[in-house]
């Protein structure tokens, strides 16, 4: 309990990641929560490299951290323009009012 | 060793109950701070385990960028009134039986794979790039980014500039009746079409306006 170690910051992970899936499944309201839900996820999942890396004493896990970084920062701003032109088009981002494509 | 728990606790409950927070408060711009908070407490337990470039980096680009982002689009598209009805309706009760389920599920199948390499330790002993121990985190990190991993560090700075374009093309508008400045009608202005020599007699006077 005291002895903190890697199987610490794995259960931080699962924890955070977990929340993140609720977060997605539970959503209502916007559709902006559920993006900052996969930043949870994305979160997660670095947290778990980065503790293997630490751990293990191998650097590859905190490298592939940081390209995840990348990718998240492009895929918000990517999803965030999205929103943004479907705001302008259709006036709410209400998850439940989202229904085009149910024809 | 205790200080090192009781940091870890402190920062792990911080995270976790503002990750809860996340998903469940009723404002969007406080789901955004909690989010912040989130990212701030996790980046402090990255430079407390020794991932100190991470941490850092974690700062500046979640807290400093992406976060500013997502509170100037909640501020854009002022959804802050459109208040969350979190247990109420029948779409909403449909989900959440299902969604808990599906998580519950995922957390346990993830505490499985930590306890069985937990005793199989020797699973991992493939140790491609061991950490440099004689010089700083970030050092030893830049020493491998630009040498073995240089072909992936440059396809994400395409990755990162392919959103930057995409970014801008989706949301830029052409506006219609707006007056701009137009260079080639302003280089390939003539003297003829611009000024004109008049005679004018006296007691007349010209007339400009016609």
């Amino acid at each position: 309990m005291i002895d903190i170690g890697l199987g610490h910051y794995l259960t931080l992970g699962a924890v955070i990641f977990s929340i993140g899936v609720i977060g997605i499944f539970l959503n209502r309201k916007n559709i902006i929560v559920i993006l900052m839900s996969i930043e949870l996820i994305l979160l997660a999942v670095n947290i778990n490299l980065v503790a293997f890396s630490i751990y293990l004493g191998d650097l590859a896990g905190q490298v592939f951290t940081l390209f995840i970084l990348t990718v998240a920062a492009a895929e918000a701003a990517i999803g965030l323009a999205i929103i943004v032109v479907y705001f302008r088009n259709s006036g709410t981002i209400r998850v439940e009012e989202i229904d085009r494509l149910k024809g | 060793m205790i200080a090192h728990a009781i940091f870890f606790y402190t920062f792990s409950i911080i995270a976790v109950v503002s990750a809860i927070m996340v998903t469940a408060s009723k404002n969007t711009v406080h789901s955004v701070f909690f989010l912040i908070l989130d990212f701030i407490s996790i980046s402090c337990l990255f430079i407390m385990i020794g991932a100190e470039f991470l941490g850092m980096i974690m700062l500046i680009v979640y807290v400093g960028a992406v976060a500013v982002l997502f509170l100037f689009v909640v501020m854009m598209l002022n959804v802050a009134q459109q208040k969350n009805q979190w247990f109420a309706g029948q779409a909403t009760s449909k989900h959440i039986p299902v969604g808990l389920i599906i998580s519950t599920l995922i957390f346990f199948e993830i505490i499985i794979v930590i306890g069985g390499w937990k005793y199989k330790p020797e699973i991992f002993d493939i140790n491609n790039s061991p950490a440099n121990t004689s010089v700083s985190n970030t050092h030893s990190l830049g020493q491998i980014l630009y040498t073995d991993y240089i072909h992936v560090f440059q396809i994400s700075g395409m990755i990162l500039l392919v959103a930057m374009i995409g970014a801008i093309v989706l949301t830029f508008r052409q506006r219609s009746g707006l007056k701009r400045q137009s260079y080639i009608k302003q280089i390939s202005r003539e003297r003829a079409e611009g000024v004109e020599v008049l005679e004018v007699q006296s007691n007349k006077g010209v007339k400009i306006d016609d």
